[in-house]
């Protein structure tokens, strides 16, 4: 117990710290102190979604392979807590996919003009909404428990399969407003964002792990509370 | 190899002898083609619309008309009941090869048939490159039966199949959808084959991963 509230007070104080820098880190024309971040022309205070926005986009993806890995466990063992596992993935997926395109569109308001532009990036995490809310409506349409299991491993399967075309082949073939898009001229790397400074980038990773580490413990306490739910309906049968 | 083509053929003859003597699904499907284009006729009237919204529409058609008429080919074993006696009959395997073989051909006279259709009746989509939006007709229908077969077979297990089938394929076959647009839109202004060879790379790439991942599965999908 003890080792569990540790980690726990740890993950806040390591939140509170990456929030903490990413909003209140000065930004100044010339950067000499090693908190100084430089000022990114045109984009100003605006720079500092990516400490945010990203973690968040980051932790839809974990969610979405983490849900497909369980889906192909379940098909391998036939266990029914794999199921329970890949759909609690998905559920928080959504959530995280959800504020990632809520941030993503009001920062798209005041830097783009528009809240929404249908640029590639947009498009994808556009599709990645409609295949949780596809998967959500299959399961919802199969009444019997271990055919909705199976069902909808292999749906989550095939989702997985045929995202990596939009999600990393057409937001690098195609120009768009995000980093990374054909034309940039950083070049089409899979982070384009690293040619940012060190403080920023440690402050960059730092969200990152924290997200996913939030990630995981979130999915800790839902994987629980969905095991008990299930536990009690047995019980009541 | 004989061992799988062989059953996949009989599959195969038995689905489209099954079709023939009721044309359920091909009566339906023509009819269904008429009405969307003559909706489609009568809401541009006389307008002149740009050709890139033309291919769009285009896709529309084939996107919704596919998405009423493939899944007959598992929901219609569901319904008779006919399942369990294929699943005694033949492996898995080769049922998925016969009827994504079946699929592939309703599919692909579907699209010519629409594309005629559509060339002949909408004055302002004229092809300037014959070979770009052929050879696009029949790389989006490989790939339209190679991801709607396996949806088909997961479709049938479930209940509110109707309304379920393009709610499911649509985010998988986005992909696709995108790419054949682009290039129906490259064989409007009249390119050159080898602009379009990017777009038919992700058509056959999106194919066989959709192939090989659906043989992989279809078993899970369709034994009981």
């Amino acid at each position: 117990m003890t080792k569990y509230f540790i980690a726990k007070v740890g993950l806040v104080v390591w939140l509170t710290l990456v929030i903490v820098a990413g909003i209140a880190m000065p930004m100044v024309p010339a950067p000499s102190k090693w908190y100084e971040l430089p000022i990114i022309p045109a984009l100003e205070d605006k720079a500092r979604i990516i400490f945010f926005h990203v973690p968040m986009s980051w932790t839809t993806l974990v969610a979405f392979v983490a849900s497909m890995v369980y889906g192909i466990m379940y098909l391998k063992t036939k266990k029914l807590d794999y199921d329970l596992r890949s759909v609690s993935a998905a559920g928080l997926g959504t959530m995280f996919c959800i504020l990632a395109t809520v941030t993503g569109s009001i920062w798209a308001k005041f830097n783009w003009g528009s809240f929404w532009n249908w640029d590639p990036r947009e498009t994808s995490i556009f599709v990645l909404l409609l295949i949780y809310g596809a998967y959500f409506a299959l399961r919802s349409a199969i009444d019997v428990e271990e055919k909705r299991a199976t069902l909808s491993a292999v749906y989550a399967i095939i989702a997985g399969v045929t995202a990596p075309f939009f999600i990393f082949v057409m937001p690098r073939i195609m120009t768009g407003l995000h980093p990374g898009a054909k034309g940039d001229e950083s070049g089409s790397t899979p982070v384009a964002q690293l040619h940012m400074p060190p403080n920023m980038r440690v402050v960059f990773f730092a969200s990152i792990i924290g997200f996913t580490i939030l990630y995981f413990w979130m999915f800790n306490i839902k994987i629980r509370s969905a095991r008990l739910e299930t536990e009690s309906q047995y019980a009541q049968e | 190899m004989k061992s799988l083509f062989i059953p996949s053929y009989f599959i195969f003859l038995k689905d489209s002898h099954s079709e023939l003597r009721t044309r359920y699904a091909l009566n339906a499907l023509f009819m269904f083609v008429v009405t969307a284009l003559s909706i489609i006729l009568f809401s541009l009237g006389s307008e002149s619309v740009s050709p890139d919204v033309l291919a769009g529409i285009l896709w529309v058609i084939i996107f919704f008309s596919s998405m009423s008429g493939l899944s007959r080919t598992f929901v219609s074993e569901e319904e008779r009941g006919t399942g369990l006696t294929l699943q005694l009959i033949s492996a898995p395997t080769p049922i998925y090869v016969g009827k994504l073989f079946f699929n592939l051909v309703l599919t692909l006279s579907l699209n010519i048939l629409i594309s005629l259709l559509y060339i002949l009746m909408i004055n302002n989509f004229v092809v300037a490159s014959a070979d770009i939006f052929w050879t696009t007709i029949f790389l989006g229908s490989c790939a339209i039966a190679s991801s709607s077969t396996i949806l088909a077979a997961i479709i049938a297990k479930a209940s509110t199949r109707g309304t379920l089938y393009p709610v499911i394929s649509f985010p998988i076959m986005l992909p696709m959808l995108m790419t054949v647009i682009k290039a129906t839109q490259l064989s409007l202004e009249g390119a050159f084959f080898s602009e379009a060879l990017g777009q038919f790379q992700i058509l056959i790439s999106y194919t066989v991963v959709l192939v090989t991942v659906s043989v992989l599965l279809f078993e899970f999908v369709w034994k009981d």
